[in-house]
C-alpha cells in the first residue's frame, strides 16, 4: 500500500491497491459507529502518532536525517495549542496551524545547526533535544505559560453544528480528515521535482550538489516542514487528551516515534498508519505478556521486527504482493 | 551573573571578593570530582566508538547491569575485589556474546536499524534489571572508603575514582597507539573493508571491541554507584554526561575522554551554582547543548583528529 | 613448463541474482604480469572482487596449487594475496606510517616489517617525506603509490590491482608504472592488474586478456593483443 511515484498507468497493481485503499477509508468511517468510546479515543491517538511518524518520516525516510528528537516538536506544537486554548480561548482548530507554524519555524531554525550533522551525530543531537525539552518545559521562566509540572487541561470540543456525534467519535472524524489530508500532501511533496530533490539528499548529497540542488536550504526546509506535521499531530494529541505535562513528552515519546518509524517501513507514507498503531498498542501488549519485564518483550518484539521485517511492515507489504504478482502472471 | 556580585550592589570588598573565590574555587573542586564519573562513562564510550564507528545507546545501561551483577556477587559472600574482577570477565564475555549473537547478522544492515537495536538492548537490560533486582534503591560499596578531603567537598573515593580513571585511560592509549591489535581494531572501524584486504579478522576485531567497552563500562558503574546509588535507573543522564565529555573531548581519544568529563563536570557545577534559577534546574540541558555546540562547531572536539575528506 | 601462480577456469560471478561474469578463463604466471583490458562496466572489478572473495563467485580458482574459492578475503589475503582495491581502499584517518603498518597485519616478524617500510620509502621517497601525515591529504598519485606500498609490505606473492591509473594524470601514471615494473623485476612479485588505460597496461603486462560485459573475448601475449586490428581501433585509438 505504499504511495508509489510511479504509478502513472493504470496496472492492475495500481487499481488493488486503489481497491484497497478505499476498502481501508470505508472501514475506518464506519468503526466509530460500532466500536467503545474507549477504542475510538486509542485509534484517534493511533492517527495522532502516524501523522507525527510522518513528519519524521519526511525528515529521516526521505531526506535521510536521523532525528531521535521530534518529541520536542510533538511538544512544542501540543504546548501551543493548549496555551493557546488556555490563556486565549482561541478554538481548537486555530491552534492547528498555529502548532503547524510555531513548529515550521522551530524545525527550521534547528534545522541550520543540523546542517553540519550527520547520521550517529544527528541522532545523538537530536537525542540530546529530547532529553533537555521537558527540562526546559518545567523551567520557572516558562512556569507562567506552561504550567510547569503540573501542565495545563484542555476541554475536549464537541462535534459542531450539533451533528449526532459524542465528542470522541467527532475528534475522530476531525482527525481522520486531517489524516486523510495531510497524507495527501506529503504523496504530493514526494512525488513532485521538490520531492525527488529531497531524496536525492539522501542517495548522495554531493551528487545533489553538483546538479545544481541548494542542498542546504532543501535539508533546512525539510526540518522545517516535518516539524510542521509532528507539530499538528501535537496539537492535535493535546486535544485528544485534554492535557498536557512535560513529563508526557520525554525521550521515550522520541524513541517510540523512531521505533514506529523503521516499523512502518522508512519511506512509506501508508507505512506510518501501521507505526502509529504500533507505538500506540504494543507498548499495552508487552505489558499484557508480561507485566515484569514489559521493557523486555517491546525489546524483543523490536529486535524480530529489524531481523524478519527489517524494511518494516511497508517493505512486507511490497513483497507480499510482489509474491502474489509472481503467482498470478 | 557571579554569586559574589549578587551579593552587594556595591564595590567588593576584599573580603567578599576572596569568598566569591572561595564558592568559585570549591565548585570547581567539586565538579572535578563529578567530572570523574562522567570521564570513566565517556572512557566507554570512546572505547566503542573506536571499535565499531559508532555509539551505542545501551552503553550505560550495560554498565548498570554489570554492576548489580557485581552487587550479587558480594551479596552471595564474594570479597570485594574478587567480585570486582569476577564482573569485569563476566561483561568482558558478555560484550562479545551480545555482539556475536544479536549485532553480528546486521552486519550489513543500516545504521537505522542498528539504532532500533541498541533501542532494544536499553529496553530489555532495563526491564531485566528491574525485574530480578527491583527497583528500589541499593547501596554498592566503595573499595577507597568514604574519608573527605579538602574540606569535605571531595571524598577518597573521588579521589579514587580519578585515580583509575586515569589509568584506565593511559592504558587505553597505549593500546590504540602502540598495540598491533589496537591498530587493527581502529582500522577495522574505519574501514572494514581495507581491513579485511590486509587480512585483519574484521569479525574478531568487533567483537573484541564490544567486550572491551563492556568491560570498562563495568568499572565505570562499579565506580559510579557508590556516589549515585545503585537503581536501575542511574545511568541514563550519566551517560548523557558521558556523550557531552566525549565529544567535548574528542571522540576518538581517551585523553579527551578524560579531560572532557572533567569539563563537563565543572562546567555543570558553576552554571548550577552561578547561574540564576535556571543553572540548578537545566543541569542537564546544559550538558546537552554543549553536544550541539561541540558537534556543530567543532566535531573533533578538543583532542580528536580532524577528519579531512577529498571528495 | 611451470604451472601458473593463479589459475582461473569458469568464473562465474554475480551481484545478488544478477550475473556479471560468465565463465572467464585466465592465468598469471609465476614471476609474471597479465592485464585484464575492458571498457567501463566490463567486468574487470569484478572479476578482483571475486577473485578476493568480495563477491559470489563460481568456478575453479587455484593459487599455487590452492584452491581458493569460496573463501573469505581476510584469509585470501593471509595466503599471500594483496589486492589494490577500486578508490584504492586507504585508511584515510591514518597515517602513511600507519597505513605502511596496517599492510603488514598478517606477519610478525618485526624485524622484517621494519626493514620492509624502509625499503618500501626508498622505492617511494615521496611517500617517505610524509610518514606521519593523515593518508586523506595526499594527492591521488600519492595515495595510489601508498596503496601498492602497503600492498608490498604484505610480502604478496601475487598482486591485484584494480584501475592503478584511474584519476592520476599522465605523467603521474608513468611514474607509478614504471614503479610496477622496477617491482616485478627485483622482487619478482606477480601481479594481475586491470586497467581501462589499455595503452599503459600493454606496455607493463607480458599477457593480456580483453573482457567485455563480463566475457572474455581474447587473450594471448600482451604485444600480440595490443597490435589486434580491433583492440587498436576500439581501445587504443589508432
Amino acid at each position: 500500500m505504499a504511495m508509489n511515484p510511479h504509478s502513472a498507468s493504470d496496472t492492475p497493481a495500481d487499481n488493488q491497491r486503489l481497491y484497497l485503499t478505499l476498502a481501508v477509508v470505508v472501514v475506518a468511517v464506519i468503526l466509530p459507529f460500532v466500536v467503545k468510546n474507549f477504542l475510538i479515543f486509542q485509534l484517534t491517538l493511533a492517527m495522532v502518532y502516524a501523522i507525527a511518524i510522518l513528519g519524521l518520516n519526511l525528515l529521516t525516510g526521505f531526506n535521510g536525517q536521523f532525528s531521535l528528537g521530534h518529541s520536542a516538536f510533538f511538544a512544542i506544537g501540543a504546548y501551543t495549542a493548549a496555551i493557546l486554548m488556555d490563556h486565549w480561548d482561541v478554538a481548537y482548530y486555530w491552534t492547528l496551524p498555529a502548532a503547524g507554524i510555531a513548529c515550521m519555524i522551530s524545525g527550521f531554525l534547528f534545522g541550520l545547526p543540523a546542517l553540519r550533522l550527520e547520521g550517529i551525530y544527528l541522532a545523538l543531537a537530536t537525542f540530546s533535544l529530547a532529553v533537555a525539552a521537558p527540562q526546559i518545559l518545567k523551567s520557572s521562566p516558562l512556569e507562567p505559560w506552561t504550567g510547569g509540572v503540573q501542565g495545563i487541561t484542555i476541554i475536549k470540543p464537541d462535534a459542531p453544528f450539533g451533528l449526532p456525534l459524542n465528542s470522541d467519535q467527532w475528534l475522530y472524524f476531525f482527525t481522520l480528515a486531517l489524516l486523510l489530508a495531510l497524507f495527501a500532501g506529503a504523496a504530493n511533496l514526494v512525488n513532485s521535482r521538490t520531492g525527488r530533490a529531497i531524496m536525492a539528499i539522501r542517495d548522495n548529497s554531493i551528487a545533489a550538489r553538483s546538479m545544481g540542488i541548494d542542498v542546504s536550504l532543501y535539508k533546512a526546509l525539510t526540518f522545517g516542514v516535518s516539524a510542521f506535521y509532528t507539530g499538528v499531530a501535537g496539537a492535535l494529541g493535546a486535544i485528544v487528551i485534554q492535557f498536557v505535562a512535560p513529563d508526557s513528552f520525554t525521550f521515550v515519546l522520541a524513541i517510540g516515534l523512531f521505533v514506529g518509524l523503521v516499523v512502518g517501513g522508512v519511506g512509506s507514507i501508508a507505512g506510518t498508519l501501521f507505526g502509529g498503531l504500533f507505538v500506540l498498542f504494543v507498548p499495552n501488549i508487552a505489558e499484557h505478556i508480561s507485566k515484569g519485564l514489559a521493557g523486555a518483550v517491546y525489546g524483543i518484539i523490536l529486535i524480530l521486527v529489524i531481523y524478519l521485517m527489517p524494511s518494516g511492515a511497508a517493505g512486507l507489504a511490497r513483497l507480499i504482493g510482489t509474491k502474489l504478482a509472481r503467482r498470478h502472471s | 551573573m557571579s554569586a559574589a556580585t549578587k551579593m552587594s550592589a556595591a564595590p567588593i570588598s576584599a573580603t567578599e571578593a576572596s569568598n566569591g573565590m572561595e564558592l568559585f574555587l570549591h565548585q570547581v573542586l567539586a565538579g572535578l570530582a563529578t567530572g570523574g564519573i562522567y570521564a570513566c562513562m565517556a572512557l566507554a564510550i570512546v572505547m566503542i566508538y573506536q571499535a565499531i564507528d559508532s555509539l551505542n545507546f545501551a552503553q550505560g545501561e550495560m554498565a548498570m547491569f554489570s554492576t548489580f551483577i557485581a552487587w550479587q556477587l558480594i551479596q552471595w559472600g564474594l570479597p570485594y575485589w574478587v567480585a570486582f574482577f569476577a564482573t569485569i570477565g563476566i561483561s568482558f564475555a558478555a560484550g562479545v556474546a551480545i555482539e556475536r549473537i544479536v549485532f553480528k547478522p546486521l552486519r550489513d544492515a543500516p545504521l537505522l536499524s542498528h539504532i532500533v537495536v541498541f533501542i532494544a538492548l536499553f529496553a530489555i537490560l532495563n526491564s531485566l534489571a528491574g525485574f530480578i533486582w527491583d527497583f528500589s534503591i541499593k547501596s554498592f560499596p566503595s573499595p577507597f572508603g568514604s574519608r573527605p578531603l579538602f574540606g569535605g567537598l571531595v571524598s577518597m573515593h573521588d579521589a579514587g575514582m580519578v585515580f583509575v580513571t586515569v589509568i584506565l585511560m593511559l592504558l587505553l592509549f597505549v593500546f590504540f597507539r602502540y598495540t598491533r591489535i589496537g591498530l587493527a581494531m581502529r582500522a577495522t572501524a574505519a574501514n572494514p573493508d581495507s581491513a579485511r584486504l590486509v587480512g585483519i579478522r574484521v569479525g574478531w576485531m568487533v567483537a573484541l571491541g564490544w567486550g572491551m567497552a563492556a568491560a570498562i563500562g563495568a568499572v565505570a558503574g562499579m565506580l559510579i554507584a557508590p556516589i549515585v546509588f545503585l537503581e536501575p535507573n542511574m545511568m541514563l543522564s550519566i551517560l548523557l554526561y558521558g556523550f557531552a565529555a566525549a565529544v567535548v573531548g574528542g571522540l576518538n581519544s581517551p585523553l579527551g575522554a578524560v579531560v572532557g568529563g572533567f569539563t563537563v563536570g565543572v562546567i555543570e557545577n558553576l552554571a548550577g551554582t552561578f547561574i540564576p534559577y535556571i543553572g540548578r534546574e537545566l543541569k542537564l540541558t546544559i550538558a546537552l547543548a554543549l553536544i550541539v555546540a561541540v558537534l556543530t562547531l567543532k566535531p573533533s572536539g578538543l583532542f580528536g583528529k580532524t577528519i579531512v575528506h577529498r571528495v | 613448463m611451470t604451472s601458473p601462480l593463479l589459475s582461473v577456469r569458469g568464473l562465474n560471478a554475480f551481484y545478488g541474482d544478477t550475473q556479471v561474469l560468465h565463465g572467464l578463463n585466465f592465468e598469471v604466471a609465476e614471476g609474471g604480469i597479465t592485464a585484464l583490458l575492458g571498457a567501463n562496466g566490463a567486468g574487470k572489478t569484478s572479476t578482483l572482487r571475486a577473485l578476493s572473495g568480495m563477491i559470489r563467485a563460481t568456478g575453479d580458482i587455484v593459487f599455487s596449487g590452492l584452491s581458493i574459492g569460496g573463501r573469505i578475503t581476510e584469509e585470501i589475503a593471509r595466503l599471500g594475496i594483496a589486492h589494490v582495491p577500486e578508490g584504492r581502499g586507504t585508511f584515510t584517518r591514518m597515517t602513511v606510517d600507519e597505513n605502511l603498518q596496517l599492510g603488514a597485519m598478517t606477519r610478525s616478524d618485526r624485524a622484517g616489517i621494519a626493514a620492509d617500510k624502509e625499503r618500501v620509502y626508498g622505492y617511494l621517497p615521496k611517500l617517505g617525506n610524509r610518514r606521519g601525515q593523515q593518508a586523506g591529504t595526499l594527492s591521488g598519485g600519492e595515495q595510489q603509490m601508498l596503496a601498492i606500498a602497503r600492498a608490498l609490505m604484505l610480502r604478496p606473492r601475487l598482486m591485484l590491482l584494480d584501475e592503478p591509473s584511474f584519476g592520476l594524470a599522465p605523467i603521474v601514471i608513468a611514474e607509478v608504472f614504471a614503479t610496477l615494473r622496477k617491482l616485478n623485476a627485483d622482487e619478482g612479485t606477480s601481479m594481475l592488474l586491470v586497467e581501462q588505460n589499455a595503452t599503459a597496461a600493454i606496455d607493463l603486462a607480458d599477457q593480456a586478456y580483453l573482457i567485455e560485459t563480463g566475457n572474455l573475448v581474447m587473450g594471448g601475449a600482451a604485444v600480440d593483443v595490443g597490435r589486434d586490428e580491433n583492440v587498436r581501433r576500439a581501445y587504443l585509438g589508432y
